[in-house]
């Protein structure tokens, strides 16, 4: 290989997806005490920008991973669901801790029971609250996923 | 019941006519009042020189289903002058669930009377804008009676279908 002609080849999907796996740009919707976590998490002493997943958007229009973070009830059920509707394709979400996961011991009036009853979901990270060892395998699981999945191009 | 502290037995001797009971478990002072007499004994709690509760700490209800009357509303006060404590209680009838607000006194007590209405429908009179403050306007009933159903839930968002698998 010479140095001005060299080339690689790959599959379009595969450079997609390995170009989108490492810039997830987190909007995180903070309902609850998981939100501490995730500030652990996301700030220097876990480092998730080694994941290309640091930098929080605080606009769903310019995010592509919505992290629900802590318990959803039907009050702000509308709200989570406009976020999630706003948010620009290809994107993804992870329900972060057990209530965002199945509403957690919040089995009463007020609690959904889990956010996949308003959006889909693609991680659920268990825990109450999850370890930032577990977010970040979660955000791990989320790139192979995203890794491995058909690019849709637009 | 120990014995009557001299806070008790002022009110006592001031309103005996409105008095239901008192006690004082452990110091914790508590009189028990006919709801007419409400807001008179509440100014005088408040504006007395030698009561002086001038802090509402808590206003909250409890739903007692299955005996009469069934609701007892529930009134924490404290005296930061004088340093001590008084849980005033009200006795409300499940036929008429209201009494009087007592925002004119405390306005703190404007948005712990409105949690009040939306958790149990016990109404104020005279409260400058009762609506709900934890619940949204669509809910239906009072989720903190005992007799509304414990998992009943009420979305505004129409919910996706889940199959769970394990």
């Amino acid at each position: 290989m010479t140095q001005e002609g060299g080339f690689i080849t790959t599959k379009l999907d595969a450079i997609v997806g390995w170009s989108r796996k490492y810039s997830l740009f987190i909007y995180p919707f903070v309902t609850a005490c998981c939100g501490m976590e995730y500030m652990s998490v996301s700030c220097a002493h876990y480092d998730l920008d080694r994941f290309g997943a640091a930098y929080p958007r605080f606009t769903p229009r310019q995010s592509d991973l919505l992290m629900v973070t802590g318990t959803v009830n039907h009050k702000i059920a509308p709200v989570l669901k406009k976020v999630w509707e706003q948010m620009a394709d290809p994107k993804w979400v992870i329900a972060f801790g057990v209530c965002a996961t199945s509403g957690g011991f919040y089995d009463n009036y007020a609690t959904v029971q889990g956010i996949d009853r308003i959006i889909p979901v693609d991680v659920y990270i268990g825990g109450c609250p999850p370890r930032p060892e577990m977010v970040m395998e979660g955000i791990m699981l989320l790139q192979k996923k995203i890794a491995a999945s058909k690019q849709e191009l637009f | 019941m120990s014995v009557e502290t001299a806070l008790l037995k002022l009110i006592k001797e001031k309103f005996s006519h409105y008095i239901i009971s008192t006690h004082s478990f452990r110091n914790d002072d508590t009189i028990v009042i006919n709801k007419e007499a409400l807001k008179q004994v509440m100014s005088f709690l408040k504006n007395d020189k030698i009561t002086q509760f001038d802090m509402l700490i808590d206003v909250t209800a409890v739903d007692y289903l299955g005996s009469a009357p069934r609701f007892e509303v529930v009134y924490h006060l404290l005296s930061i002058p004088l340093r001590q404590r008084l849980r005033v209680k009200v006795p409300i009838t499940e036929e008429e669930p209201a009494l009087d607000s007592v925002t004119s006194i405390w306005p703190g007590a404007n948005w712990f009377e409105r949690e009040v209405f939306d958790m149990f429908g016990i109404r104020f009179n005279g409260h400058p804008s009762l609506k709900r403050i934890l619940m949204y306007e669509q809910f239906e009933g009072h989720p903190l009676r005992k007799d509304y159903p414990l998992k009943k839930q009420q979305p505004i968002v129409p919910l996706r279908d889940v199959k769970t698998k394990y």
